[in-house]
């Protein structure tokens, strides 16, 4: 159904974001590695897909290149229409801050803010004011109305986190980059979490790439890209849990074959 | 991760070298400081060795004078004696000698040859073998009147030949002379800046004594006589009033005086190597909290697999040993160049020192690892106990927090010693115990310790009031945050540029009132039209006084020297005075008796200071004993008492009282009062055509006396300013030190503020106002402590005349300004750093 709204909009063609044979490399000689190997995917607008694979298949550093936060060695990324491979530090910087949000494993919240002062970190910096009917929105949605006053030390990791996703979506981003979003947490915040990034993407129409080793995370999403050995070997819509966790098994197995 | 391993341990060398700078700094203070002054005494020591004969006899001086003073020619040795010693067997040779200061050499741009200060020594010419240090070296000896003879030094500088024309200043007359002879003093000429006029003996004697007097008389012995047996010998002949010394003792005694002036440039200096060690101390303690707080987690994990707390403690003080050892060594080494430095400078100001080897003595070099080592290990005991103190679990937790010694304690801790501190300074100014300058100093470094305990309190509120109008804009709000999150982190940090912003203001503010005072007193006191003295106060020729005399419009002309003399059993400094001084130059208010009153008794009169008066029970018409360098015991007669007057001093004699008792025979100060109604500007110009004969004084109406006061205490205050810079070297140091290492704990952060849009200009601009902020923090601490030191300063010296209370507060505000600067400049690399973090690296970092 997601891919049905957006196949409805004719703007989206190009996707919220997409990267065209993509390639990365770390090192030479003797200690080369290819991270990514001529990647080509597309992230459809208010989708949430989730990219899984084995350590080292180069899930995080696609993410990485998609979002800005490392460069590519060959290929191109797009975030909408703008091209990353050809910004300066100072565009890439700016569109980091306008165009992304970030959630990271370790919730990465400045210590000596609140809860409120971290979710518009981003817009301050930027030197912008808030929608303030957007920033009601998403502090609702994560459910931290009570807690805003708080820093960072006087909350639980569940709600860390969920300051961390408020303040990705605080600057109402294109797309937003989750990484292991859910690997500090226990289960039940985890599905708070993961529950909360769903909302955004069904109820607010933002877009969500989250990379996950957890089938069970995985199963929030809308698609899943499968990834080993630095290439995209397999995607999934709708996916369950057990299906994910089916077919991680079954390319687990057929991986070392390839 | 080799990489990040190598560069980990790179800025872990980087983060312990900016810490050993500071050593570095306060050692070569130290070590440079001694080196300098024991090369310059070990000089002064070979100079007077070679300068004087076997044996030497001179007028019996009545006691050690304290006050390094003018050099009074006393009466002098007639030629009785040097007939009678001369006569004494063992003697192989017997000479008058003279020496006067007070003859300068006019050099061809009308300015006195030779620095101001350093003494014009005028000497009879003899190249007696064993007697005279001199060896003519190109042209005749001095013959008559019109001949002199000059040292080389002298004559190189002022490019003086054989043959040329020179005009002479002299205590009596001036000579317009020919030069006839250079020669060369000693063995190596050089006479440390002081220059050497010779004349013929008759002439010396005539012109600088009297004629029939030596200033002493030179004996070489036999050589089956030894010094010691020759003096005695001398001493059985000579009458009461004269001595006989042995070329030690005189050698001794000479470099006296100038060991005594070293020493005193060697605690000055000192006093700075202390306060840079001092600062140098809270950024070692700072740097070794910062490092032992990054690396708790590994420090737990030592404890975690068997390692003891005393195992912990002495990792972390070997690693200040070895910082220390390090230190001290480069210190001492920088020293040594330093010491060269301090050289070269006094040869700038014409302080011409040998180029001879530099004296180190086992004393500096022990002195300077005594010193490293001993600061480095003392300001990382602390943060060493508090590593021992972390218990083994933090190994296995997430963040773990350094046990800190509670707020109570640091609060108990920092007040008593601010009030200890509070104490000793007042019990030192009010000069309680045999070193009240001590117990000052060491009250002043608790009030430091005491305060920067105290600081992390009232950091938050300053800070947050500081910041405010940096809160407008997020990055501005972040530096804030950042400069709040660790309070004694950055009241550490803030404390050592503290301790340099005291000292300076509190020097301002005691400048500043000095300068009014002397304004005040200067307006008060000088009831004269004119005075004529130099800058040094140095004595110069009378024949000033008789010239001005004579000038058209001038009502009267007074004369004051300077003298020691022991009144009633203690030392004191005395002004002697001619009666015009009292009655028309000075403005002087009698309480009792008058300034006829000069005259009065057999042997003089005495006038006193009200409070001389009061203290010792005094009424005119008492006798008190006043016993001068030379000559008899006298009784003068207390013939006045006058209120305070800072020109007259507490103690004045009358000039006749002073010439009778072998005192100067060269005026310190001239007063020249005008006729009423006189033209001051037509009198004042014929004035200074008189006085432009003597180029080594100046004629000053009041404004130009007022402004040359003030120069020398500004001049002064540059001196102490330019020594305080080192401390606030080293703070900055702290501050960067301080920036560079939260720059490393916060990496994460750093990587997250970039990942959310933050751009490397803004991260600068953050770290750079987080910097200044800091600084401003630290120089309202010192600036107030400075004030308030500074107004303590003058409420106890106001008893010696500094009665004005003055707050220099533009220099205050520029201060403050320059803190703000050394705020930016302290914040360039570390924030360079920042910037140039890998965003994807930071953000990711454990």
């Amino acid at each position: 159904m997601a891919t049905s709204m957006t196949s409805s909009d004719p703007v989206t063609d190009s996707g919220a974001a997409r990267a065209e044979q993509l390639t990365k490399v770390y090192g030479s000689g003797d200690t080369r590695v290819v991270a990514l190997d001529d990647v080509s995917v597309m992230f459809e607008r208010s989708q949430f897909t989730a990219i899984m694979g084995p350590s080292g298949s180069g899930k995080s550093t696609l993410m990485h290149c998609m979002a800005g936060l490392d460069s590519s060695t060959e290929g191109r990324v797009f975030i909408g229409e703008v091209d990353l491979t050809q910004l300066d530090d100072k565009r890439l910087t700016r569109l980091r801050r306008d165009a992304v949000g970030f959630v990271f494993q370790s919730y990465n919240l400045l210590p000596m803010l609140t809860a409120l002062e971290n979710i518009t970190l981003p817009l301050d910096i930027a030197g912008r004011k808030p929608d303030q009917e957007w920033l009601d929105t998403v502090i609702d949605t994560v459910g931290l109305r009570d807690r805003l006053g708080h820093r960072p030390s006087e909350l639980s990791g569940g709600q860390q986190q969920r300051v961390a996703c408020a303040r990705a979506l605080a600057s109402r981003p294109q797309i937003v980059f989750a990484d292991e979003p859910t690997g500090n947490l226990d289960s039940r915040s985890g599905a708070e979490v993961l529950g909360f990034l769903a909302q955004s993407v069904r109820g607010m129409g933002q877009t969500v790439v989250m990379v996950t080793h957890d089938p069970t995370a995985a199963s929030y999403a809308d698609r899943v890209l499968f990834l080993a050995d630095g290439r995209v070997v397999d995607e999934m819509a709708d996916p369950t849990g057990e299906k994910v966790l089916e077919r991680m098994k079954r390319f687990d197995a057929a991986g070392r074959g390839v | 991760m080799l990489k990040a391993t190598v560069r980990t341990l790179l800025t872990h060398k980087l983060r312990l070298a900016l810490s050993g700078l500071a050593i570095v700094f306060g050692v070569a203070f130290v070590a440079g400081t001694l080196i300098f002054t024991d090369t310059l005494g070990k000089t002064f020591e070979d100079l007077f060795s070679q300068t004087s004969a076997d044996v030497t006899v001179t007028e019996r001086s009545n006691f050690d004078a304290t006050f390094a003073g003018e050099g009074q020619p006393g009466r002098g040795v007639p030629q009785s004696v040097l007939e009678a010693v001369s006569a004494v067997p063992g003697a192989r040779a017997a000479e008058g000698q003279i020496t006067v200061e007070g003859v300068q050499v006019v050099g061809s741009d009308g300015e006195v040859v030779g620095t101001a200060g350093a003494p014009g020594l005028g000497v009879d010419w003899s190249d007696t073998p064993g007697l005279s240090p001199l060896t003519l070296l190109t042209g005749s000896p001095p013959q008559g009147e019109g001949e002199i003879a000059v040292d080389s030094v002298t004559a190189e500088s002022a490019k003086l030949q054989v043959g040329d024309g020179v005009r002479v200043l002299t205590p009596g007359p001036t000579l317009d002379v020919t030069v006839v002879g250079i020669f060369r003093f000693g063995e190596s000429g050089n006479i440390a800046g002081a220059t050497l006029t010779a004349f013929e003996r008759d002439t010396a004697q005539r012109v600088l004594l009297r004629p029939g007097f030596w200033t002493g008389v030179g004996l070489a012995a036999e050589a089956d006589v030894s010094r010691q047996e020759l003096a005695r010998r001398v001493q059985a002949v000579l009458p009461d009033g004269f001595d006989a010394k042995t070329k030690e003792q005189q050698a001794e005694e000479d470099a006296g005086d100038i060991q005594q002036g070293l020493a005193f440039i060697n605690i000055f200096l000192l006093v700075f190597a202390g306060i840079a060690l001092f600062v140098g101390s809270f950024i070692i303690l700072n740097t070794f909290s910062m490092l032992v707080a990054q690396r708790t987690r590994e420090l737990a994990l030592l404890r975690a697999i068997g390692a003891s707390r005393r195992q912990v403690t002495r990792s972390v003080l070997l690693e200040a040993l070895v910082l220390g050892i390090v230190g001290a060594t480069l210190g001492l080494g920088f020293g040594v160049l330093l010491a060269v430095g301090l050289r070269a400078l006094f040869a700038v100001f014409g302080l011409e020192v040998p180029t001879g080897a530099l004296a180190l003595a086992p004393r500096t070099v022990i002195a300077s690892y005594a010193v490293g080592v001993l600061i480095t290990v003392v300001a990382a005991y602390l943060p060493a106990r508090r590593a021992s103190r972390i218990p083994p679990v933090a190994a296995l937790r997430d963040d773990v927090a350094l046990p800190a010694a509670s707020m109570r304690r640091r609060v108990v801790g920092g007040a008593a010693l601010s009030a200890a501190g509070v104490a000793l300074v007042a019990a030192g100014l009010a000069g309680a115990g045999a070193q009240p300058a001590a117990l000052v100093g060491l009250g002043v470094m608790a009030v430091f310790i005491g305060v920067a305990l105290l600081s992390p309190l009232v950091s938050r509120p300053v800070i947050r009031i500081l910041g405010a109008p940096l809160r407008r804009s997020a990055v501005g709000r972040l530096s804030v945050e950042n400069a709040l999150r660790n309070p004694r982190r950055t009241a550490a940090t803030a404390s050592a540029l503290m301790i340099g912003l005291a000292l300076v203001s509190a020097m301002s503010v005691l400048g500043s009132s000095t300068t009014s005072s002397v304004d005040k007193l200067i307006d008060r006191s000088l009831g004269g039209d004119f005075v004529v003295s130099n800058s040094t106060q140095m004595g110069f020729s009378a024949q000033v006084a008789a010239d001005v005399r004579d000038v058209p419009g001038v009502a009267a002309v007074g004369e004051q020297r300077f003298a020691v003399a022991e009144v009633a059993g203690g030392q004191q400094f005395v002004t002697a005075v001619s009666p015009e001084v009292l009655d028309e130059a000075l403005a002087v208010e009698f309480v009792a008796g008058s300034g006829a009153g000069l005259n009065t008794g057999s042997d003089g009169g005495l006038l006193v200071a009200e409070q001389v008066a009061t203290d010792k029970g005094w009424k005119v018409g008492d006798t008190v004993d006043v016993t001068f360098l030379t000559g008899a015991p006298q009784r003068l007669r207390i013939g006045g008492v006058f209120v305070r007057n800072d020109f007259l001093g507490t103690h004045v004699i009358s000039l006749t009282t002073l010439t009778a008792n072998g005192g100067s025979n060269r005026d310190n100060f001239v007063y020249v009062a005008l006729e009423n109604g006189a033209d001051a500007a037509a009198v004042g110009s014929a004035l200074d055509a008189k006085v432009a004969a003597f180029p080594n004084v100046e004629l000053k109406d009041q404004t130009e006396f007022k402004d040359e006061q003030r120069n020398q205490i500004n001049q002064l205050l540059s001196l102490i300013y330019a020594l305080l810079v080192l401390a606030v070297i080293i703070a900055v140091l702290g501050i960067v030190n301080t920036l560079a290492l939260s720059v490393i704990e916060r990496t994460r952060e750093i990587g997250l503020l970039r990942a959310v849009g933050m751009s490397r200009r803004q991260l600068r601009r953050m770290i750079r106002r987080e910097s200044v902020v800091i600084s401003l923090f630290g120089a309202l601490l010192g600036l107030t402590l400075g004030i308030a030191f500074g107004i303590a300063l003058q409420r106890v010296l106001a008893a010696e005349g500094i009665d004005v209370l003055s707050i220099p507060v533009p220099s205050l505000i520029v201060f403050l300004l320059l803190a703000g600067l050394i705020g930016v400049l302290a914040a360039l690399w570390p924030a360079r750093r920042a910037a140039r973090l890998d965003v994807l690296r930071a953000v990711t970092t454990e």
